[in-house]
């Protein structure tokens, strides 16, 4: 059945020479057909899944999001435009959500991603047992959500947590870790920080090692110290993954959720008493599956979903322009 | 003999199975409710095996009293099988969800009285009417309040009782003699007859008390038992919403509040973990007690808590404070069976035992007027007449209007307290914040 190139050739040759009204034959045909359609079955069993779970749910939170439904009766959809979009805009809780969901992210993605480039770098030059390193900082990742965070919650308990009698021993008072909106919102970066540093260093390491290492060779002999070629050969070799990594980590700050919510223990989707350490992620749970309010949920479901693109649009453009200022520092060293 | 095929037709192929198996896959996954027909007619009458799923919340007790291994035993082919989510909250909004995707179900379900109102009055034909199983013979064996609060508007029986929560005063005898206080009940009972005495007599306590002990466990707890004592609550008899205007919250709300502006708190959130590793730690000295406490405090405290404690009444006469029921959802393959296992559970017999061996006060008339339940006495509590205190609570108990939202509510203003009394907000400013976040979570 299957055709090689010749064959078609072959076919082509016999056609030209046929009459043009002749039919064609129908093994041709089928052969058409074949390098026509194929390459879309082939790609089709992932767009078919992709639309079963991933657009067809985008659009009908869309539509959801338009009415006022609850969970106790889903089948009651009432129209209500765009209010539960009003509403949320002019809802308090939405602004603490989205403040609290940009700073945890900024404490947790900003020293996450330096540290990891730092682990990285260190990991890059030559060191002894360097499989045993690499691998104990994926464990972290390995570990479980719910794991680490539960053991967190924890440490950073305001009677009986190690952390509070750890600085009591330098006579600082207990620090009520959860109530705090500064100190949880560490706590709570903290865990993600652990979690991922790891993981974004062996990305980094991978990247490091595929940099062509006489570029270093000739720093070296330009007198470039080790800052100097981190600073100049290192991470502009690496800048695409480390957009790569700014990108992921935006949007996996933006839908923070398992922490936040194991962190507060008994009533973890309020985000603590003062809703303190409420993400978006957070709140729209606490809408939908607390208040049982559907449409509000999927109202700020769609936000969040449109604060990403925003948010990851805004790092990819900063992200060309610190491209440019490398490059262009580079340059300006040559010259 | 079959020709090998090549290479690039064993990809066709693969590319083909991969489309039918993704297009089945779509198919089904919305066909998931398609269990939930099962009726009635599905029940078996004879000796088929049948496992029935219990799905519950915090400890109902039937357990560890041995009631489950005690039915297996008089019905062999039952088994049982029960999940619990230790977090009221968590276990309903599952329940939720899973009533609402029509999955996941457990044959019987537990529901607390403060949710009570909103299933009968929204989801009632979710659930099994209990009149069509023959429940229409037990209503008189239950407190008339407790049974009526689960029958939907239409007259459905959605659930069976299984306990209530008359409220008492749980304290460490232990820290009152440290901090130099009686710790004779009788005679503390007649020192805090209303609550500004009880509050007078904390703060005698935190005047001696050791350092790190606390009076109270929680204002949010205590706050729970003063509404509890009020006949209404967050909506009136028409089923109009007035938790904003009804000075009654608003009293227990300040009362609540001034017991932490005295320092008597000891700033922990009820059923967090803290909480629970504070009984054991003696953090505080008293705790407001539904009968149900009187299980969970010997759970977290533990051995070493022994004879540490006592029962004496609460301030302010009886009230209620949780209880729950057994429902079992229309989705359920074996509704005669589960009605049966509820009914049997929920009986007076079981009810009494429940109380002598598990410590939860019966909601059933004919089981609290049992003997056994008033002459309980409980070691573990200083020996304290629990079922005579108890018994007293419940006979004066003032029966509350309830409301869909209770649970919502109740949730919210336990979290503004806990605002007030962990991160010092202005009792004003929580009160109004706490009032317009009620009016948008219900709203």
């Amino acid at each position: 059945m299957a055709k090689t190139s010749t064959d078609t050739e072959l076919a082509a040759a016999v056609a030209l020479r046929a009459e043009p009204a002749a039919p064609q034959p129908w093994r041709m045909r089928l052969t058409r057909l074949d390098q026509r359609f194929s390459p879309y079955a082939y790609v089709s069993p992932f767009f078919l899944l992709f639309i079963a779970f991933g657009l067809f749910p985008l659009v009908y939170t869309a539509w959801v999001s338009l009415h006022s439904v609850t969970l106790q009766n889903t089948d009651e959809m009432k129209w209500v435009g765009l209010d539960n979009y009003t509403r949320l805009l002019h809802d308090d809780r939405f602004w603490n959500a989205l403040t609290n969901t940009f700073t945890i992210g900024v404490i947790s993605t900003v020293p996450q991603l330096l540290m990891a480039l730092g682990l990285a770098y260190a990991l890059d030059c030559k060191v002894r047992g360097s499989t045993f390193w690499r691998v104990s900082l994926l464990m972290p990742y390995a570990t479980s959500v719910a794991a680490a965070t539960i053991v967190f919650a924890m440490l950073f308990g305001r009677d009986f947590g190690l952390i509070n009698s750890f600085l009591g021993l330098f006579g600082f008072d207990n620090v009520d870790w959860e109530s705090g909106r500064w100190s949880s919102q560490i706590a709570i970066s903290t865990i993600v920080t652990w979690r991922w540093t790891g993981y974004n260093a062996l990305i980094y390491l991978a990247a490091m090692q595929a940099v062509p290492k006489d570029l270093y060779e000739a720093a070296e002999v330009d007198g470039a110290t080790r800052w100097h070629q981190f600073r100049h050969v290192t991470v502009p070799g690496i800048w695409p993954t480390i957009v790569f990594t700014i990108i992921i980590s935006t949007i996996g700050a933006t839908q923070l959720f398992g922490e936040p919510l194991l962190f507060g223990g008994a009533g973890g989707h309020s985000g603590g008493a003062d809703h303190q350490y409420q993400t978006l992620g957070l709140l729209l749970y606490e809408q939908g599956w607390f208040n049982f309010q559907l449409g509000r949920a999927a109202a700020t479901a769609w936000t969040m979903f449109l604060i990403i693109i925003v948010a990851v649009g805004i790092n990819a453009l900063l992200a060309a322009r610190g491209r440019s200022a490398f490059t262009l520092g580079r340059k300006g060293k040559a010259a | 003999m079959l020709k090998p095929l090549k290479a690039s037709t064993w990809s066709r192929v693969i590319a083909l199975l991969a489309i039918v198996a993704s297009l089945v896959l779509a198919a089904l996954g919305c066909g998931g409710d398609e269990s939930v027909s099962g009726g009635p007619e599905t029940a078996a009458a004879g000796n088929e095996k049948v496992t029935l799923t219990v799905g519950l919340f915090g400890t109902f007790g039937y357990k560890e009293a041995g009631l489950y291994d005690e039915y297996m035993t008089l019905h062999p082919n039952i088994t049982i099988k029960e999940t619990s989510i230790e977090f009221e909250q968590d276990y309903y909004q599952a329940l939720q969800t899973h009533l609402a995707g029509g999955a996941g179900l457990s044959d019987i379900q537990g529901i607390e009285v403060a949710r009570i109102a909103e299933v009968t009055q929204t989801q009632a034909d979710k659930f099994v009417d209990l009149r069509d199983l023959g429940a229409d013979d037990l209503e008189s064996t239950f407190f008339p309040w407790k049974w009526g609060a689960a029958t939907s508007p239409d007259g459905a029986v959605v659930g069976l009782g299984t306990d209530t929560g008359p409220l008492a005063i749980c304290y460490r005898t232990d820290l009152f003699k440290k901090a130099g206080l009686p710790t004779d009940r009788d005679e503390l009972a007649s020192m805090w007859q209303t609550w500004p005495d009880f509050i007078e007599v904390g703060k005698q306590y935190a005047a001696k008390a050791p350092d790190d002990s606390a009076f109270m466990d929680s204002a949010s707890g205590y706050y729970n038992a003063i509404i509890g004592q009020s006949e209404t609550q967050y909506y009136d008899a028409d089923g109009n919403p007035i938790y904003d205007t009804n000075p009654a919250v608003k009293d227990a709300w300040d009362l609540a509040v001034s017991t932490i502006q005295a320092g008597l708190t000891a700033k922990l959130k009820q059923f967090d973990q803290p909480w629970n590793q504070a009984f054991a730690n003696g953090r505080f000295a008293t705790i407001a007690c539904p009968a149900w406490m009187i299980g969970y405090i010997k759970g977290q405290a533990g051995d070493s808590g022994s004879g540490k404690w006592d029962v004496a009444p609460i301030p302010g006469g009886g009230g209620n404070w949780g209880g729950s029921y057994l429902a079992i959802p229309a989705a359920s393959e074996h509704q005669q069976e589960a009605y049966d296992l509820i009914q049997w559970l929920t009986a007076p017999e079981q009810q009494v035992k429940m109380w002598t061996q598990a410590q939860h006060f019966p909601s059933s008339s004919t089981a609290a007027d049992d003997d056994a339940v008033a002459a309980a006495t409980d070691e573990y509590f200083s020996n304290a007449p629990v079922g005579e205190l108890f018994k007293e609570s419940a006979d004066n108990l003032t029966v509350a209007i309830l409301g869909p939202k209770d649970g919502v509510i109740k949730d919210t203003i336990s979290n503004g307290l806990l605002r007030v009394d962990q991160q010092g907000e202005d009792p004003d400013t929580a009160w109004q914040k706490t009032m317009d976040e009620i009016a948008s979570a219900i709203g």
